[in-house]
């Protein structure tokens, strides 16, 4: 027992002594930090990013932070409210408008115009757009997102169309016809009554805009916005579509191929999800297609994530060296093979691997015609108001007029404090 | 009563004033102060933005209808909800009571199971079971003969749905009491009363009611407590819909504050529900000691 005893204390001090010269070894790291917080699944895969470009900059050293995407607004809130920002940060770019008005970002226009990696006529213009606040450029856009009908071919040919619909007229034709095939306890579209997403592409393509006055109003009772309403409440009427959450569906990608609906209106990484989950004996059942709007095609969603500076760093320009080193096109190429992921900007999008994948054109496509949303914090309220009322609205418990104005009442309520802060600094 | 002794009082009770003082009254009157005023991340970002609204935010809620839905849907739970759940515990304990009873520490394991699993995880599994197409309950009735109920989809079922998943999840915390209750009844009380006759029902009615009398209540006080405090159970399982049907209190607070970070609003919500819950719980108290259960 003594021997084992003594054993135990001589592991034990070796133990310590090599833990103190590994401190001692970081200790002599004279190098510069830049913490860098990053998201989810696209937090993890950048770490491999990273040994090249710490290679290439020997003085810089990037300590990544992954946090995940649940958390991470209340983290980077609450990271604010204690003055612990990171230096550099991926941002949705829906988030920028918030971060904005909070002053945490830091202006990135002078440091763009004097860069060489970063091409701003290479990125899609409605994407960059997201990222300008009152002319003001916070963001470099990392990767996008944009929505669009994935379709059954099989079924969309036995309905007797041989392409997909490029406009409104269209698009009522083959869902009526899809209808008339599928019986009444299949249908022709999926809309989710839990995502505002849907709905909010159609509404973008109409060219009223959604907020009034600088974002004091809601501009919800304009003629397109219930051109929109209409469209989208016909789709249900005619029961072209259910009305039902995605919770409710469970399997949204096994439905879809058992022919419960035709179109099913979603993002990008749904393309890996149905080569993965549709058996491969039906892979060629299905297709992407651009979204179809009032009069040929039509704009989407501008989504994804952007990268950032925050203004109280005091690491800016390693920080702005590592960002353009991830927004350069090398980089960027590099990091759409290892996630799948769409880059923005359209040189990348000449490789080979995504020129050649019939799935990603029609998002290539429609990138062209991305817009973004309302550029003020309380958006992703008002969105969520947005699909509040026309669930009400499809349940047939108010009509077109009353979900207009309702949505007008709503979204001018929550804008009362930008309108008071927007006087004020008028008064100043 | 002498210094000394006033002073000992003080003494003893200091340390359980103190944490009740800085753990209650504080974060109490806090919230208080922030709901008079409009707090949000224009505040966050300077204190400037900060407005004082007096009783504005109560106003609002008052006029907000979504509140009143909350507050109905929240009364519904619990007025359904607690009793269901009282006498689901009771009849349990009183089951796993019984000298007929066989295999009982199984079901006393299984029956408080549901009471340490995860209810994200748990409501995977009922989600399925309550599936309009493919669920387990639907596929039951189906062979009975009654036509597929859309659970979670319908504003009519879910919060039935709702409340089903919620004493079911809850049930066996409550049994435990009850058990222990039970157990403390004096077997020769029962014995009395089967010798004066008295039923099956009547030995219920007359002797382990009354004498379950405190921990009816204790029970009563903690579910109800627990019961108006309904989050997790709707925010797993249909996120407040269809059609703001499983909206509560709690979650219309959450919503306000921390995703749409209004402070200010959500404080208002948290204590319009503190002064309904004490309330009530003294009510309750105050009927359970003229009737001298206490």
């Amino acid at each position: 027992m003594a021997g084992q005893a003594a054993r135990c204390f001589r592991l034990a001090l070796l133990a310590l002594l090599v833990f103190s010269l590994a401190g001692c070894a970081r200790k002599t790291d004279s190098r510069e930090v830049v913490r860098f917080w990053a998201m989810g699944f696209e937090g993890e895969i950048v770490a491999q990013l990273i040994p090249e470009f710490e290679r290439t900059h020997p003085g810089i050293r990037i300590q990544l932070q992954q946090l995940p995407w649940t958390a991470a607004h209340e983290k980077l809130l609450t990271a604010f409210a204690g003055d612990a920002t990171p230096d550099i940060c991926q941002l949705g770019n829906t988030w920028i408008p918030e971060f904005a008005a909070l002053n945490a970002l830091e202006p990135l226009d002078s440091r763009i115009a004097g860069s060489k990696a970063i091409d701003v006529a290479d990125f899609f213009p409605g994407i960059w757009d997201t990222n300008v606040i009152d002319g003001t450029v916070y963001g470099v856009p990392w990767y996008v997102d944009t929505r669009l009908p994935y379709y059954r071919r099989d079924l969309l040919k036995a309905a007797g169309f041989d392409k997909p619909p490029a406009d409104w007229a269209e698009w009522r034709k083959a869902m009526a016809a899809i209808k008339a095939q599928a019986g009444p306890t299949k249908y022709s579209i999926l809309l989710p009554l839990n995502e505002f997403e849907p709905m909010l592409a159609l509404a973008l393509q109409q060219e009223e805009e959604l907020l009034r006055e600088g974002g004091r109003f809601g501009n919800f009772r304009s003629e397109g916005f219930r051109r929109t309403l209409t469209f989208y409440k016909e789709m249900f009427d005619q029961q072209w579509a259910p009305p039902v959450t995605n919770i409710q569906i469970s399997n949204v990608w096994d439905e879809f191929d058992k022919g419960f609906y035709s179109f099913y209106i979603s993002g990008p990484w749904n393309i890996a999800e149905f080569k993965k989950r549709i058996p491969a004996a039906r892979q060629d059942e299905w297709m992407t297609m651009p979204l179809p709007g009032p009069n040929g095609p039509g704009a989407s969603i501008a989504g994804g994530s952007s990268l950032v500076l925050f203004r109280s760093s005091t690491q800016k320009p390693a920080a702005w060296a590592f960002l353009e080193y991830l927004s350069s096109a090398q980089t960027q190429e590099k990091f759409q093979a290892l996630t799948g992921d769409l880059p923005p900007r359209r040189s990348v999008w000449n490789v080979p691997r995504l020129a050649k994948d019939p799935y990603a054109l029609a998002f290539r496509d429609q990138l062209e015609r991305a817009k973004p949303t309302p550029k003020v914090p309380e958006w992703e309220r008002i969105a969520t108001e947005m699909r509040l009322v026309t669930e009400q609205m499809v349940n047939g418990q108010i009509n077109v007029e009353e979900a207009a104005t309702e949505l007008d009442r709503r979204a001018d309520k929550i804008l009362e404090k930008r309108r008071w802060m927007l006087d004020k600094a008028v008064a100043k | 009563m002498s210094t000394g002794t006033r002073l000992a009082g003080w003494a003893f009770a200091g340390p359980a004033l103190i944490v009740i003082a800085l753990f209650f009254a504080v974060p109490v009157l806090a919230a208080l102060a922030l709901s008079l005023t409009d707090f949000d991340i224009y505040a966050l970002s300077d204190l400037d933005n900060l407005r004082f609204v007096g009783i504005d935010n109560y106003v609002n809620l008052l006029h907000e209808p979504l509140f009143w839905k909350a507050l109905g849907n929240t009364f519904y739970f619990v007025i359904v909800g607690v009793p269901l759940s009282i006498a689901v515990s009771l009849g349990a304990a009183l089951l796993l009571q019984s000298k007929l009873g066989r295999f009982k520490p199984f079901f006393r394991t299984a029956f408080f199971a549901p009471v340490v699993t995860t209810v994200v995880a748990v409501a995977v599994i009922w989600r399925y079971l309550f599936h309009t197409k493919y669920g387990l309950v639907n596929w039951g009735l189906g062979g009975i003969g009654i036509d597929p109920i859309d659970w979670l989809g319908d504003p009519q079922w879910a919060m039935p749905t709702i409340i089903l998943f919620a004493v079911w999840k809850n049930f066996g915390y409550n049994m435990i009491i009850f058990i222990a209750g039970l157990q403390a009844i004096p077997e020769d009380l029962y014995e009395a009363a089967r010798i004066d006759g008295a039923s099956f029902w009547g030995q219920f009615r007359h002797v382990t009611l009354p004498l379950l009398g405190p921990v009816l209540l204790l029970v009563g006080i903690l579910t109800m407590a627990g019961y108006f405090q309904l989050f997790a159970e709707p925010y797993v399982m249909t996120q407040g819909g269809p059609l703001e049907s499983t909206v509560s209190v709690l979650y219309l607070m959450y919503e306000q504050g921390f995703k749409w970070w209004n402070l200010g609003a959500a404080s208002a919500v948290a204590f319009v529900l503190f002064v309904l819950m004490a309330g009530i719980t003294s009510g309750l108290l105050w009927f359970a000691r003229r009737r001298g259960a206490e």
